[in-house]
Formats: structure tokens, C-alpha cells, sequence
């Protein structure tokens, strides 16, 4: 087995047990305000670092791609006026595949 | 969210099921994305389709494709693989109440704790329908994002760069939409999605791939230890995606 097949049963195996530990801890812990709070707020903040993070980087190096960076702002548009989220992610991805399309990169 | 729109007068049983299965076929199809992303990364295909099979947790297989791709240490990827998905605990926790799954379902139920189904579910006005949004949003999710990652990791290469049809946007344009709710549910809710996303850009040179993404949850203890304001607690406690119930 290659070090990658394990990095990936690993990343699997570890996957599951945290989602099927969520569903198993006693409820109680969410009865504390603070973990709850805290419960709240961390997919706040780990979404709105993936969005920025995948918006504006490659790797280790900050990555402004004109055509990528205006579809997130169209998502942003569209969610700005209340559109579906299907509605948001086809505007998203239709407007930097018609901007490369036209020749931004 | 769809749900944000749904009329709260007349109960519709249809609703959750629809605005399930219209999540799952969207977001299922960015796995052409997983899929040709891993592929080109250097992962096999069936690596990749192993991935979304039993990981089934898209931020973290990606990072673990972007480590491999970035050619860094396997171990340091795994470890930011699983420390990504460790907000699925958290989401769980919250499911749990409106789930209550046991014995075998719960084990088949864990798989389908993530970001999509957690929304959706907690979206919804009641725990029935919330169980209905959840099972159809996970298993149509679950089918088409793993259709789609075979579908991308024998394509890449192909049918050209999947930057063409603009799917490296889908995955922002989607976090964004689902954090969306939340961040008009609060103040609190905006500092810590800007503090989140800056922590992890200011970072983003200095730490191997994926740690930003986890040092941002340093925003969320913050933001959680912060006096909150004057009914915020109530409203955010119902739930953040589903606007003000009743």
C-alpha cells in the first residue's frame, strides 16, 4: 500500500469518526451557552475562510484570477437580492466561464 | 437558502424533499470538480472516488488533494484533512437534536453530516422536516457527488481545464451562499466570518495548506466569548439559516 492510499484511508477513517462522534456525544454539551455559541459561530468562520481562501489563493501564494474573483462577486450580487442558491452558483460559475470565454484569465 | 422563501403558512411536505434534492444535484455536481482536481493533483482515480465515498467531506478532499498537488507532507495533510472536517462534529451535535438517530441508522446517518445537509436541514420548520431535508439532500447529494467525482477524475485531461465551465468558483460561490443566512442573522456573525477569512488570507504564506482554514476557528471562539447583544442569543439559537421561525 502507498503512503498516499493511507494518507487517504487515514483522512477517511478520521472523516467519519468526527462526524459520527457529533452524533453521539451527549446533548448536554450543547446546553452550555458558550459551546453552543461557539457551536454557532465555527462554520461561520471556517466557511468564510474557505470562500476567501479558494476566492483568492493558490497553494502558499495569494492568486487574484480576474475571471474567478468576478464570479464570486456575481455570487455575492445575486445573494445581495435573494436569489436561490442554485440561481447563485449557476451565475457564479456562468459568469467566469463566459469571462474566460472571452478571453480573461 | 430556498428554504429562506418557503411560505410558513400552509405546510407543504414537498418542500424540504425538493429544496433537497435541488441542493444535492447542485453542489453533487462540483465533485467533476473534486474529481479532476484530485486526478491532476496526482491522485489516482480510484484514490479520488475513495475519497468521496468514505470521506465525503468536500473541504477536506480538497486539502488533502492540494497538499498532494503542492507536493508537501502527506502527513501534514491528513492532519489538516481531519482537523477541516472536525466542524462536522460540531454540525452533528446540532443534527442530533432534530435526527435522533440510533443503532445502524445513526452510523449510516454520520456519513451524511456536512455542511449541505446540516443547512438545509436546520433550515427547516420542524423535525420532520428536517429528518425529509436531510435523507434527501444525503442521499442525492451523496450519489451525484460521487458520480460526478468518477465522472471528473476520468475526464480531467480529457474534456480540458474544468476552469472553462468556471467550476473552481462553485465551491466559494457555494461556502458563501451557505454562510449567507447567518451572516445577516448578526453582527457577531459578520466580524467573525470577516475575522475568519482574514486570519486565514494574512496566514495563507507562512502555513502549509489547509491550517489557515482551521486557525480561523480561533475567530469563532473569540466571536463565541463576546458579550452578546440583546435578543441575538434567541435568534441565533433557533437557527441561523432559517431567518425567524414563527
Amino acid at each position: 500500500m502507498t503512503a498516499t492510499w493511507i494518507a487517504v484511508l487515514v483522512t477517511a477513517a478520521g472523516c467519519y469518526c468526527l462526524k459520527l462522534a457529533g452524533l453521539t456525544v451527549p446533548q448536554r454539551l450543547l446546553a452550555n451557552q458558550r459551546v453552543r455559541r461557539f457551536a454557532e459561530l465555527v462554520p461561520v468562520a471556517l466557511l468564510a475562510a474557505l470562500s476567501a481562501v479558494q476566492s483568492a489563493t493558490s497553494g502558499q501564494a495569494i492568486e487574484l484570477d480576474p475571471a474567478r474573483l468576478a464570479g464570486v462577486g456575481a455570487a455575492l450580487v445575486a445573494l445581495l437580492l435573494r436569489a436561490p442558491f442554485l440561481l447563485v452558483i449557476v451565475v457564479a460559475a456562468g459568469t467566469a466561464a463566459a469571462l474566460r470565454a472571452v478571453g480573461v484569465s | 437558502m430556498p428554504t429562506q422563501t418557503a411560505s410558513r403558512t400552509s405546510a407543504r411536505p414537498a418542500r424540504p424533499v425538493r429544496d433537497g434534492v435541488g441542493l444535492g444535484l447542485a453542489v453533487g455536481v462540483s465533485g467533476v470538480a473534486f474529481g479532476a482536481a484530485a486526478v491532476s493533483s496526482g491522485l489516482s482515480t480510484w484514490q479520488a472516488c475513495a475519497l468521496s465515498l468514505l470521506a465525503f467531506t468536500g473541504a477536506s478532499q480538497f486539502a488533502l488533494a492540494g497538499v498532494v498537488a503542492a507536493g508537501g507532507s502527506l502527513l501534514a495533510g491528513t492532519a489538516g484533512a481531519i482537523l477541516l472536517g472536525s466542524r462536522n462534529t460540531l454540525y452533528g451535535l446540532r443534527l442530533a437534536e432534530v435526527l435522533r438517530p440510533r443503532g445502524p441508522r445513526r452510523l449510516l446517518a454520520a456519513i451524511g453530516v456536512i455542511d449541505e445537509t446540516t443547512a438545509m436541514t436546520l433550515a427547516q420548520p420542524d423535525p420532520g422536516a428536517g429528518r425529509r431535508a436531510f435523507t434527501a439532500t444525503f442521499s442525492v447529494l451523496y450519489l451525484t457527488w460521487n458520480l460526478a467525482t468518477l465522472a471528473g477524475a476520468i475526464g480531467a485531461g480529457r474534456v480540458g481545464s474544468p476552469q472553462a465551465f468556471g467550476l473552481d468558483v462553485v465551491g466559494p460561490a457555494a461556502f458563501l451562499a451557505l454562510i449567507f443566512p447567518r451572516l445577516r442573522a448578526g453582527r457577531t456573525e459578520r466580524l467573525v466570518a470577516l475575522a475568519g477569512a482574514g486570519i486565514a488570507m494574512t496566514t495563507t504564506a507562512v502555513l502549509p495548506v489547509g491550517v489557515p482554514v482551521i486557525l480561523a476557528a480561533v475567530a469563532a471562539l473569540a466571536g463565541s466569548l463576546a458579550r452578546p447583544t440583546a435578543g441575538a442569543a434567541e435568534t441565533t439559537a433557533a437557527d441561523p439559516a432559517a431567518g425567524t421561525p414563527q
